[in-house]
């Protein structure tokens, strides 16, 4: 009997996690998840007391969460809202970690590569638009053969900031979106089905022939579905990719608000990808814990530093240089310690 | 001399006398008095006895147990109604009746979701029931007993399915299915309002044809084992009157496994009801009312599964618990329906149920 318990009391003491001093809860948006948790394991290796645990809970729980003070910081693929910030205890901090982009795929014979600008996918999703052949699109692509079908849009049926991200690029780009749909991360489409998750988007589009859809791009590159290029303010075409979504920051950062809470989408810039956005960590803007406030303010440092070295081999655009010098410059505004 | 007090059955009606009153110890005490051989134990045993604790015990347990349960639903009940007061306060009934679901002007309404839950049910029982009723009477009653047994098997491994599998499958077998039949239903019936509308393959009808599958399982588990639980004599005496095997079946064997037989429609009902991930994979999410069996359409639980993690906004969240309440409040009103209809079946019949 014994030995029994101390068998037990052995089994329990070496399956307590290998001392961590500080642990530090973290929760919110699906989208970072993956670099999130790289970041998080690469920090530890660097800061071994130091112990980072993310839940990717979505957006809206992460916001919740740090609000109601659940967790040590949050993460959400949407900025806070000025409603959202007026029920915080304390004031919540945003800060932009990595950028991503939202591209339209669809699936058409042959997966000719197609130029869609704002105005036709607006037009798609308010239902206006509804064949393929609709002279809009042809007009837009001339060397490519669109059948005379009926398109199929598929949208996201659960709430997520890629849906967030692509309603505010058709918000600014559609004053009839505007006006009848509105930004949000769920909304109420006019028409189309809906899918759950990118992978329920992508597998209607797939499985539906002429169907429009909008998934990420990571998502979009790493499954080789086909893409449409999207005409950016500037008048020019372009193709997603880490470069034309970093460039897009880019050319947000000289109005940049205090705050961080921007939108990028529909940028001026000429080589600037129209639908990419921020995805902010959710910092409270007092962290009464020494220790955590003080690793959470060490993280942000090394993720706006050696962390953005990371983000391109798993498919996110980094942050441009201009905004990681204007984020280090935010960071003493992070108070530690008891007031 | 033997006294009350001092036998068995005299000791275990002066503990429960002393612990719930006359009642039990007055049943106690009649049931041990039908014609059973009493031991006389010599008094200091007796006394030990008078205070046994083991009976009572167990019924305050078991008591315990059956309230926590209804404990729990009634804790369910509770939260839910108090978390959709937001959205009660700004809907109130108008609710269930509108049709509009806007996260972002906030604009609320349950009525696609109850219609498309009760619809996708609807065609599920459809073509389960008959299904289901029809493998049970084959499994039972026609085929030899040992291969009954192993196909019932086989069945029972289909009720332990988890439903996202159900729902794969529907996917990428179903929704091709629907595609190609269902267009072609649609070129021949177009002009019928239910047939009306594109084919995309995924909607109403691929999401009840989905729910059958899953529900027959447990119509056919359940039946069979209801039916070769009538007794044979029934059978046998049918069959000495002449009657075929249709007849049997018909009239000796369904009226008395009938109340068996609605408990496990209502059960299949139950899980076609709150099916949430199978039916959100291919019902195609919109949460819209038409009359066609080929137009998408959203259910409670769907929407529940996707839109709960990322409702940001008190009125939102509010709005899906209040489409919890509700769906709450439907599977009771339809579990009371069962239990009612039930018991009015069990009546008249006259036969055990």
């Amino acid at each position: 009997m014994r030995i029994v318990l101390l068998m037990l009391v052995g089994v329990l003491a070496a399956a307590v996690p290998g001392r961590a001093a500080v642990l530090v809860n973290g929760a919110g948006a699906t989208f970072p998840y993956p670099i999130y948790s790289k970041w998080f394991d690469e920090f530890h290796k660097r800061n071994p007391d130091v112990q980072i645990n993310y839940q990717s809970i979505g957006s809206g729980g992460g916001i919740r969460q740090v609000t109601e003070g659940t967790v040590d910081f949050g993460a959400s693929d949407g900025p806070m809202t000025d409603e959202q910030l007026a029920q915080t205890k304390v004031p919540i901090l945003h800060f932009p970690t990595v950028l991503g982009a939202v591209v339209p795929t669809y699936n058409l014979p042959g997966s000719p590569r197609l130029r869609l600008s704002g105005d036709v996918l607006a037009g798609i999703f308010l239902g206006r638009i509804t064949q393929w052949n609709d002279p809009a699109i042809v007009a837009e692509n001339p060397d490519v053969t669109l059948p005379a079908e009926p398109i199929v849009p598929v949208h996201r049926s659960d709430g997520s900031g890629t849906t967030y991200v692509f309603v505010d690029y058709l918000t600014k780009v559609s004053a009839e979106w505007a006006k009848s749909v509105g930004t949000g991360t769920a909304v109420s489409w006019p028409v189309g089905l809906g899918g759950k998750g990118n992978e329920g988007v992508s597998g209607l589009v797939k499985q539906t022939s002429n169907a429009l859809g909008y998934v990420e791009l990571i998502y979009a590159v790493q499954n080789e579905l086909p893409y449409a290029d999207v005409r950016n303010a500037a008048g020019r075409w372009v193709r997603a990719s880490l470069d034309s979504v970093t460039a897009a920051a880019a050319a947000a950062s000289a109005d940049m608000p205090a705050d961080f809470r921007v939108s990028i989408t529909n940028p001026p810039a000429a080589d600037a990808y129209p639908i990419a956005s921020f995805t902010w960590l959710l910092v409270p803007s007092r962290i009464p814990d020494q220790a955590k406030g003080t690793a959470i303010k060490q993280f942000l440092e090394w993720m706006l530093g050696d962390g953005q070295s990371f983000a391109k081999a798993l498919g996110y655009a980094p942050l441009p240089e201009t905004v990681v010098a204007l984020e280090r410059r935010a960071l003493a505004r992070v108070a530690v310690g008891a007031p | 001399m033997e006294s009350p007090e001092t036998t068995v059955a005299g000791d275990r009606a002066a503990g429960l006398r002393l612990r719930f009153g006359a009642a039990f110890a007055g049943r106690a005490a009649r049931g041990t008095t039908a014609p059973v051989a009493r031991r006389v134990l010599p008094p200091a045993q007796a006394r030990r006895r008078a205070g046994a604790i083991g009976d009572p015990l167990f019924h305050t347990v078991s008591l315990a147990f059956a309230l926590s349960v209804l404990g729990l639903a009634a804790v369910v009940g509770v939260v839910l109604w108090r978390w959709s007061a937001a959205s009660r306060a700004a809907f109130g009934w108008s609710f269930l009746a509108t049709s509009t679901w806007d996260p972002v002007f906030s604009r609320f309404g349950a009525l696609p979701f109850v219609w498309g839950t009760l619809a996708t049910s609807a065609i599920a029982l459809a073509i389960a029931i008959p299904l289901g009723v029809g493998a049970a009477i084959c499994l039972a009653e026609l085929v030899p007993r040992s291969t009954g047994d192993a196909l019932a098997f086989l069945v029972e491994l289909l009720v332990a399915v988890p439903s996202v599998i159900y729902g794969l499958v529907g996917l990428f077998v179903l929704v091709p299915l629907v595609r190609t039949a269902g267009g072609a239903v649609a070129r021949a019936l177009g002009s019928v309002p239910l047939f009306a509308g594109p084919v995309y393959g995924i909607g109403l009808l691929t999401a009840g044809l989905l729910l059958a599958f899953m529900t027959v399982p447990f119509i056919v588990a359940i039946s069979r084992e209801v039916l070769l639980a009538v007794p044979e004599t029934q059978r046998d005496a049918a069959l000495a009157l002449g009657a075929t095997r249709w007849e049997t079946v018909r009239h000796a064997v369904l009226p008395y496994a009938r109340t068996g037989i609605l408990g496990s429609v209502f059960l299949a009902l139950a899980r076609a009801l709150g099916e949430t991930m199978a039916v959100t994979m291919v019902i195609g999410n919109r949460p819209e009312i038409a009359a066609s069996l080929f137009a998408p359409a959203h259910t409670m639980a769907a929407v529940l599964a996707n839109e709960f993690s990322e409702a940001a906004g008190d009125l939102y969240l509010s709005a899906l618990m209040e489409i919890a309440l509700v769906l709450f409040g439907i599977t009771i009103v339809v579990n009371a329906g069962a239990r009612l209809l039930i018991a009015r079946v069990r009546a008249p019949a006259g036969a055990p149920a």
